[in-house]
């Protein structure tokens, strides 16, 4: 068959093209274009070229926000994938509870992130929060807004609280998903409980389990809110996440050129670990786990 | 290995079930002879899958016992009865290799290593896959993880029985008929009870020393193939058997005279005060198209089959299956149809009456 040639075809596309314009092309090159410029106010730039870059590159203070930022998506990881997977195992599979429970654990990610950070920012505090005076009555110190230790603990448990579920609900669809010979043909072998996770659920699993890390570390990586409302980024710099300190670069100190490049930067680590963790999932997938 | 008895064996998947027809497993008395390879067929839908699943102990049956070598295993478990079971799609551990997967009920069971990888050498022979031994499990295509799961079923040699079911349903024809001879060379050589579910008749036939044909919850027969040719016990074996099945046909019988739509046949045998649906049942191998005398039939088609013809009629507005030889030339004058009363069968209520030879 001859193909057609008709370059009107072109405006088929014009509506999808304008929409990716508006909704991502132009904001992004929005930012790219504050990245390599510096402006006096008055709305005057001047062409920075790379500077902005090279000097966040040797800017300590991003170094260790993504330090932190790093070290709080690795915490949150560690907990909620295998307590999400737990949980998962030990919810019943079917009836009346396995409808209760999964709406029971819907519940928390329906709730707005503002909403949840003022929830547990309530919820610890020492003077009136049932968790923060209970702790305190009990004697052991306490204090999100004084003591580093407890405000890391405060927003890696409220994010736990949050997000949790989520790993959950996407392991138990998983987990539903598997034919039930599978779990016959175990019990026939004679296969403990520990290898029947190991050779059947586990493996089953691990398609969603991928999706469910990739999702939770982007929004880990991106966390804002309520970390936000909870501690603020205190004690001093202790819980200023990525997203914290660029929010105070670009509007707090109205530095856009630096906060642009900062912006452009977090970008794409975001992309290159969502790449590689993507990557490394699949080959893994090829080689059956 | 072991003889299996069933003893007023029913099974209901209702909690409380009050009539018959709650039963998905009507109630069933029968041994299965130790070292013996049984088929169970019927439609889907029929129970074949749940009488199975209770003989491995997946299953809890709502009343009565199953006894192995007249031991009482209808509360052990499907480990404790050591039996081993193939399912319908292939189960295999992804993550392992093929040899891992020969080997692990082995494993499990704590066997010792050398003893291990002999066998598993053993049952990768027999199944066709030493070369694929050390692939990973899930990269293989559904046959040959199918092979997989048949030689994980066979690696222990110490089972009390062997369970299939429907074990072929996603392998390729001519792979069926190679591991269904595999199958049957594997019991006449470690004499395994084998229990195979299917609804193929073919695969039944040729699988089985004695197939059981199962109907609506009901075990209708247990018999050789061939009993199950000549005398089927109930109309169901005897359509659901054979092809074109056995045709079936409404009649009165007094004595030994049947009339069918006013013509008579003369019977083999006698019969006394038959009461309710009353039908005679007579194979297409046994009923010949001729110009003489019979009952009169209008053919509708002819097909051709290679070995044979299948001439499709019509007698009396039934449909009527007749089975003519090669050679043989179907002449638009041949519009009457005998039977072989040597073969014909009477049916009182689908089930199949004696009758008294005189």
């Amino acid at each position: 068959m001859e193909k057609t040639v008709n370059q009107k075809a072109w405006f088929l596309i014009l509506p999808v093209l304008l929409l990716v314009a508006f909704s991502a092309v132009i904001p992004l090159m929005t930012v790219v274009n504050y990245s390599v410029q510096d402006t006096f106010g008055k709305n005057q730039f001047f062409w920075a070229g790379l500077e902005w870059f090279e000097e966040m590159l040797r800017s300590e203070r991003m170094w260790d926000a993504l330090g932190r930022q790093l070290m709080f998506s690795a915490i949150i990881l560690v907990i909620q994938v295998p307590l999400g997977v737990f949980i998962a195992l030990n919810m019943p599979k079917s009836g009346i509870w396995s409808s209760f429970c999964l709406v029971m654990m819907s519940l928390p990610l329906l709730i707005p992130w503002n909403v949840v950070g003022t929830i547990w920012q309530i919820f610890g505090r020492v003077d009136i929060g049932l968790l923060g005076y209970t702790l305190d009555a009990l004697g052991i110190s306490y204090n999100y807004t004084q003591n580093t230790f407890a405000a890391w603990v405060t927003i890696i448990v409220m994010d736990v609280w949050h997000w949790t579920s989520l790993v959950a609900l996407l392991a138990f669809a998983g987990l539903k998903s598997i034919p039930d010979a599978y779990y016959q043909a175990a019990k026939i072998d004679q296969a403990s409980r520990w290898a029947i996770f190991r050779y059947i659920e586990l493996p089953k699993m691990m398609g969603v389990l991928m999706i469910a890390i990739l999702l939770r570390f982007m929004d880990s990586f991106m966390i804002y809110t309520e970390p936000f409302v909870v501690t603020g980024g205190g004690p001093g710099n202790a819980t200023t996440l990525l997203s914290i300190d660029l929010v105070k670069m670009a509007l707090g100190q109205f530095d856009l050129g630096p906060a642009a490049a900062f912006s452009i930067m977090y970008y794409l680590v975001i992309l290159l670990i969502s790449y590689v963790f993507y990557t490394v999932m699949t080959n893994l997938d090829k080689k059956g786990g | 290995m072991a003889k299996i008895t069933l003893n007023n064996l029913a099974h209901s998947y209702y909690p409380k079930p009050k009539v018959e027809d709650d039963f998905a497993l009507k109630e069933l008395n029968y041994d299965w002879a130790d070292g013996e390879a049984y088929a169970l067929l019927g439609s889907s839908g029929c129970g074949k899958s749940t009488l199975l699943n209770i003989i491995s102990g997946l299953l809890h049956p709502s009343q009565g016992r199953i006894l192995f070598d007249g031991l009482d295993v209808t509360h052990a478990s499907t480990a404790d009865r050591n039996i081993a079971q193939v399912f319908q799609f292939p189960v295999v551990y992804d993550t392992m290799t093929v040899r891992n997967n020969l080997a692990f009920p082995l494993k499990n069971r704590g066997e010792d290593p050398l003893y291990i990888a002999e066998r598993v050498q053993q049952i990768g022979q027999m199944i066709g896959m030493e070369a694929e031994l050390d692939k990973p499990a899930n990269s293989l295509t559904a046959d040959a993880k199918q092979k997989i799961s048949l030689g994980r079923g066979m690696v222990r040699e110490d089972v009390n029985a062997l369970l299939f079911d429907e074990p072929l349903t996603v392998i390729d024809p001519h792979m069926k008929w190679e591991l269904r001879t595999q199958l049957k060379s594997l019991h006449h050589e470690f004499g395994h009870t084998m229990i195979y579910v299917t609804h193929d008749q073919t695969e039944a036939l040729t699988f089985a020393d004695k197939v059981a044909v199962m109907y609506d919850g009901r075990v209708v027969q247990i018999g050789t193939p061939q009993e199950l040719f000549e005398r089927p016990q109930h109309t169901f074996v005897g359509y659901f058997i054979g092809s074109p099945g056995m045709n079936v046909i409404s009649a009165d019988i007094t004595g030994k005279v049947a009339n069918v739509h006013g013509t008579s046949l003369a019977l083999n045998r006698g019969y006394k005060d038959l009461n309710g649906k009353v039908e005679i049942g007579v194979r297409p191998e046994f009923v010949s198209l001729t110009e003489g005398d019979g009952l009169p039939v209008n053919v509708r088609r002819v097909e051709d089959v290679g070995r044979h013809k299948i001439v499709r009629a019509d007698l009396f507005g039934n449909e009527i299956n007749i089975l003519v030889g090669e050679g043989v030339e179907v002449s638009p004058d041949m519009n009457r149809v005998t039977f072989d009363p040597q073969h014909v069968n009477v049916y009182v209520n689908d089930w199949l009456e004696a009758g008294e030879v005189a």
